[in-house]
């Protein structure tokens, strides 16, 4: 009885903990999230289809590449492939992730990867590295207000679209690349950091260049990764751990 | 149910199955190839970067100033200091280049 109350005490004081975390990602995203509900409706979208694209994809890149080729009038199965490729990326951090949280009952890991977006897996990652374990309180604590956030702003997006004021000088539409920036810092003391990030930099930028949005983001994932996986391992210092 | 309704709920399956995919083809192996854990330790790096350098590079004096005090920022402090500061460059130097 006792220890059920000190874990669960635990649980909780982890949830808040991740709640913590979760703030930047809420802050960051919530201009792209009334955004996205504003351009939704303006694409021919109801409210109602606009807060359920939100709930279900979960994903802000995707949403808005979808919606732009809606309002474009592309064959639905091209907008479906569209939302599979900007979402692609999250296959590589899935079977990263999949490392950290496969102690978790199973419908916690399918809850776990549903929830799943940049910032959750880049943060959970760096928690792991820093040897403390991944629980589920602590992870849904980071997740949950986003996701939450995420919805409902959509929503009032779609509702009061026009009310926006002047995005550009508020800076809104580069927050993101400022935070994800934060995020890349953030993982600077790894092995191959730097000869991964000029590669992935090169190579994204190329593709962004020539293929064109969204294929860079999966192209420049792969080149850096796959110099990680060329490279002598002794370099990667994986064998360095037990 | 309309098409919209289709598109969203196919779209939601085809993003489930990419957020689940990598963990279910990993986890079918029972040791990690040492390069094969050493390119999933490059992924947030790799990925993020992409994320990123684009931005960057379509982007003006404004945004630069901000990702660099920003990355500046990233080395002593923690995520929230460099995004706002980062931020707070952003908002004031567009006040004067728009």
């Amino acid at each position: 009885m006792a220890t059920d109350v000190i874990s669960e005490s635990g649980a909780r004081s982890d949830f808040w903990q991740g709640v913590r975390l979760s703030m930047p990602v809420v802050v960051a995203s919530a201009p792209f999230a009334l955004l996205f509900g504003a351009i939704a409706v303006d694409n021919g979208f109801s409210v109602l289809e606009a807060f359920l694209m939100s709930a279900l994809i979960f994903g802000g890149a995707s949403q808005m590449v979808g919606i732009e080729l809606f309002g474009q009038h592309v064959a639905p199965w091209l907008i479906v492939l569209s939302i599979f490729a900007v979402n692609f990326r999250h296959v590589l951090y899935s079977a990263g992730l999949g490392r950290r949280i496969s102690h978790w009952p199973v419908v916690q890991q399918a809850l776990g990867y549903f929830i799943m977006t940049d910032p959750q897996y880049a943060v959970a990652e760096a928690r792991a590295q820093s040897g403390q374990t991944v629980g589920f309180a602590w992870y849904l604590g980071l997740g949950l207000p986003v996701y939450v956030f995420w919805v409902v702003e959509s929503a009032l997006g779609a509702v009061f679209g026009k009310l926006i004021p002047d995005t550009h000088a508020l800076g809104i539409d580069f927050l993101l690349p400022i935070y994800f920036l934060g995020l890349v810092m953030g993982f600077r003391k790894r092995p191959l950091w730097l000869p991964v990030v000029a590669a992935s930099a090169a190579a994204s930028i190329i593709a962004y260049k020539t293929v064109g949005s969204p294929w860079h983001v999966s192209i420049g994932a792969i080149a850096g990764v796959l110099l990680a996986v060329i490279l002598p391992p002794h370099h990667s210092g994986v064998g360095e751990r037990p | 149910m309309s098409t919209t309704f289709w598109i969203i709920i196919a779209g939601a399956i085809a993003t489930y199955l990419t957020r689940v995919g990598g963990h279910l083809v990993i986890s079918r192996f029972d040791n990690i190839h040492p390069r094969v854990e050493a390119g999933l330790n490059a992924v947030p790096a790799a990925v993020l970067t992409t994320l990123v350098a684009p931005a960057a590079l379509s982007a003006g004096p404004a945004e630069w100033a901000a990702l660099v005090v920003a990355a500046l920022v990233s080395l002593r402090g923690g995520l929230m200091a460099m995004f706002l500061a980062g931020a707070a460059v952003l908002i004031l130097a567009r006040q004067f280049v728009g």
